[in-house]
C-alpha cells in the first residue's frame, strides 16, 4: 500500500515527528511503499542542516536524511512555511539575497501542491502533529 | 474509519470530540499522551468504558511504556506496537488525526 505523511510539528519540541519517524520506518519495513513526507507549519524545522543535539540523543533530522537516502523517500518542506522560519536552500538563499541556506541533505522545498498530490496519489494520508 | 487521538483528556477535550462524532463501529487509536486515557483510574477510561459497545479502542504500547503506565492499562483496550499502528491504518479506508 501506498502512504504519505504529514508532520506539523518541529523536532525536540513535541513527539509528532518522532511519531512520524516510527511510523515511517515500521511501514517501510512491512514492505509499504512511502510516497512522500510532507512538513508543514513548524514541521519545517525538521529539515535544518545546522541542528546539533546532545551526543546521547537521537539525531531527529540526520534520522529523517537518511531514511531518505537508503528507501528514496521524498521529504518536502513547505516553502512558505520555510521562508517564514529562515529555513532556505541554496536556489532560494540566492533568490532572496541571504548569506546562508540550512537545507539538510534529501529535503527539498516545494508548495502546497505537493501535499495535495499526496493526498491524491497515496492511499492513505497520514497526520502527525500537536 | 480509523481515529487518532494523541492528545491525554485532562489536557484538552479531543478525545470527547473523537468520541461525539465517531460512528458505530469505527476504531479509536490511542498515541501519545491519549495513552493516559487508557489507564485504570484516568477520567478519559470511564468514557473508553462507556463507547466500548460501539467502538474498537487500541493504544500504542511503545507510548505507554515511555510514559510508564504500561501496566495500568484497562480491560477492553487492545495494545498495538508501529507494526500494528501501520496496519490499522492500512485497514481502515480513511484515518483522521484529532490534533
Amino acid at each position: 500500500m501506498k502512504f504519505a505523511i504529514l508532520v506539523n510539528e518541529g523536532p525536540y519540541t513535541h513527539q509528532a515527528s518522532d511519531s512520524a519517524y516510527q511510523f515511517a520506518k515500521a511501514a517501510l519495513a512491512k514492505g509499504h511503499e512511502l510516497f512522500r513526507v510532507f512538513f508543514y507549519h513548524d514541521g519545517v524545522n525538521n529539515a535544518s542542516r545546522l541542528t546539533v543535539p546532545p551526543q546521547d540523543d537521537r539525531h531527529i533530522v540526520n534520522r529523517w536524511s537518511a531514511l531518505a537516502q537508503e528507501h528514496g523517500i521524498d521529504l518536502v518542506v513547505c516553502i512558505a512555511a520555510a521562508q517564514r522560519r529562515g529555513m532556505l536552500d541554496e536556489n532560494e538563499m540566492k533568490r532572496q539575497g541571504k548569506d546562508a541556506n540550512n537545507i539538510a541533505p534529501g529535503f527539498r522545498i516545494s508548495g502546497l501542491g505537493q501535499l495535495v498530490e499526496a493526498g491524491i496519489q497515496a492511499d492513505r494520508l497520514v497526520t502527525f502533529g500537536d | 474509519m480509523l481515529h487518532i487521538v494523541n492528545k491525554s483528556p485532562t489536557e484538552r477535550n479531543s478525545l470527547d470530540s473523537c468520541l461525539r462524532l465517531a460512528t458505530d463501529g469505527s476504531a479509536v487509536l490511542l498515541i501519545e499522551d491519549a495513552v493516559y486515557a487508557a489507564t485504570r483510574g484516568n477520567p478519559g477510561s470511564t468514557k473508553l468504558q462507556a463507547a466500548m459497545g460501539r467502538l474498537k479502542f487500541y493504544a500504542l504500547e511503545p507510548d505507554l511504556k515511555a510514559r510508564g503506565v504500561a501496566a495500568r492499562v484497562m480491560d477492553g483496550v487492545t495494545l498495538v506496537d508501529y507494526g500494528g499502528f501501520v496496519d490499522l491504518v492500512a485497514e481502515h479506508r480513511n484515518c483522521q488525526s484529532w490534533l
